[in-house]
């Protein structure tokens, strides 16, 4: 039986980034995916914050960094358009097969074993680590580690199977579908659009994602408790949009989004679960790459410690949380709260607010600045049951 | 021996309609899902009725059976 320090299920942007960073690190690391391919299929709109890459500590490249972002635009129901134009607005839409491939030949560079078509069936505990089931082009092998990474993204089915509740909620789970389109016409090809209100999108948004001056990731993201599917809405806003409705469609995807439920404790004995199979996701825009990717590297560090202390207990694994919590998961925390706030208003609550908000004030709850929200709350006046509700969730 | 009609039920997957995200394996409270490379898996045995992978599907694909 093949063995190794740390076994990660899941190629993703969670898992492969994990892996570069053990291997840097010098430790045994193996990687496994079910899929054909990595990068393949892509299930998200593509969207990376300028400020991921100087905190992930990689360089942007023209490679799957294919279109610059400048700024945002937010509509309201009836159509006002906030912009937001700022530093933290700034970005890139990628080209996540080309970037999910860009990170395993880091990974596998730096010395870690990466596998695809490699379907991880089972995970038993076993002589103070794990042993893997994991069916390889058919044929099923056995694995040792003596760590697990659960980078198994939504499914997240490995940190159930090692004892690790991960089961999404339907409350805090978004249901996410996405054309990818071509020859379509939009304003602004240089910020990435939000468009808002229940009759689109019910506790969500509609999004275009510009990958070009004529293409785009045209998508929805609603809540999980919604009736009408996520595909229903988003055919009916195209087909109100002239611009898109010409179009073509060249990619199809569909993908829940966990925003919400965080896991307080994201380890066990021989256990680190990242990305989005712990619920590491921005609950305000649904963004997950950067997140998986940092939470990777904060679990990378505490793992290799372990590894050289030879120490695979939770004990020696829990500091992943504080580290996550400290570095991103309390603001994340904060950002639910907005969230939860938000989503207490109907169109014509949005629609007033839409009129007395600035652009400063949209970047702050972002941020997850909860006195920005009592400040916002504040404005409606002319309605105080609403604003009791919205205040509740500040707390 | 008197068997209830949820003891029968289920779901099952129009795989016309599915896009293979797993977006309903993550919500399964039971494992009942799993996300193979063209299907999901089912396992009715585990399933409990409580439709959340049919709410959570953004396409429809998934169904109660009757
Ligand atoms: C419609 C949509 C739009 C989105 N848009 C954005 C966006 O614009 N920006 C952004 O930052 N985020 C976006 N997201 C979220 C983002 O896609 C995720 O947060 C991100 O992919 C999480 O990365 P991950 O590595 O945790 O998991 P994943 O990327 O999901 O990777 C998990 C991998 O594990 C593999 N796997 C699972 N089980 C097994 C097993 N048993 N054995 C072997 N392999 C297994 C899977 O095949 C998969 O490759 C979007 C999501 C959706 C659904
Ligand atoms: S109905 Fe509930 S228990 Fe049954 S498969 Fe769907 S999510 Fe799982
Ligand atoms: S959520 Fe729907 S589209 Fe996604 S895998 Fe499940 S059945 Fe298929």
């Amino acid at each position: 039986m093949q063995k190794y320090d740390v076994a990660i299920v899941g190629a993703g942007p969670g898992g492969l980034m994990a892996a570069w960073k053990l291997a840097e690190k010098g430790v045994s690391v193996i990687c496994f995916d079910k899929k054909q391919e990595i990068g393949v299929p892509v299930r998200c709109a593509e969207g990376l914050g300028g400020a991921a890459f100087e905190r992930l500590g990689i360089e942007p490249d023209p490679a799957w960094a294919t279109w610059e972002i400048k700024g945002a635009a937010l509509y309201s129901p009836s159509g006002k358009k906030i912009e937001v134009t700022s530093e933290e607005t700034m970005g890139v839409v990628l080209e996540r097969r080309i970037f999910e491939k860009w990170l395993a030949r880091k990974a596998a560079n730096a010395g870690a074993k990466i596998f695809v078509k490699n379907h991880v069936r089972g995970v038993e505990r076993k002589d103070k680590g794990v042993e893997l089931t994991v069916s390889q082009h058919g044929t099923e092998n056995k694995f040792f580690a003596n760590i697990v990474i659960a980078a198994d993204g939504v499914d997240s089915i490995i940190a159930r199977k090692m004892g690790i509740n991960t089961t999404g909620k339907l409350i805090d789970v978004d249901s996410g579908f996405q054309y990818e389109m071509a020859g379509i016409d939009f304003e602004g090809s240089d910020r990435i659009h939000l468009y808002f209100g229940n009759k689109i999108a019910p506790r969500g948004y509609c999004w275009i994602f510009p990958k070009g001056e004529h293409e785009a990731n045209v998508g929805i993201g609603i809540g999980g408790t919604i009736q009408e599917t996520a595909r229903e809405y988003l055919d009916k806003w195209i087909a109100s949009k002239e611009g898109l409705k010409k179009g073509s469609i060249i990619h199809v995807n569909s993908g829940a989004i966990p925003v919400g439920g965080f896991l307080e404790d994201m380890t066990a004995d021989n256990l680190v679960v990242v990305g989005d199979a712990a619920h590491q996701v921005n609950p305000v825009h649904g963004g997950g790459i950067a997140l998986a990717m940092q939470a990777a590297q904060i679990a990378a560090g505490v793992i290799a410690e372990a590894v050289e202390k030879k120490e695979y207990s939770h004990d020696a694994l829990k500091g992943y949380n504080k580290l996550w919590y400290d570095a991103k998961g309390n603001s994340l925390k904060k950002i639910l709260k907005i969230r939860h706030m938000l989503e207490e208003m109907d169109d014509k609550d949005f629609e007033s607010l839409v009129d007395k908000i600035t652009s400063e004030d949209v970047m702050k709850l972002a941020r997850g600045e909860l006195a920005t929200g009592v400040k916002v709350t504040a404005k409606l006046v002319t309605a105080p049951g609403l604003v009791k509700k919205m205040l509740k969730h500040l707390k | 021996m008197v068997l209830f009609v949820s003891d029968f039920m289920g779901v099952k997957c129009d795989t016309e309609l599915c896009c293979y995200c797993g977006g309903c394996v993550g919500v399964c409270p039971k494992l009942a899902l799993e996300l193979e490379e063209t299907k999901i898996a089912i396992d009715n045995e585990k399933c409990i009725n409580c439709r959340a992978c049919v709410l959570i599907c953004p396409v429809g694909a998934m169904e109660m059976l009757e």
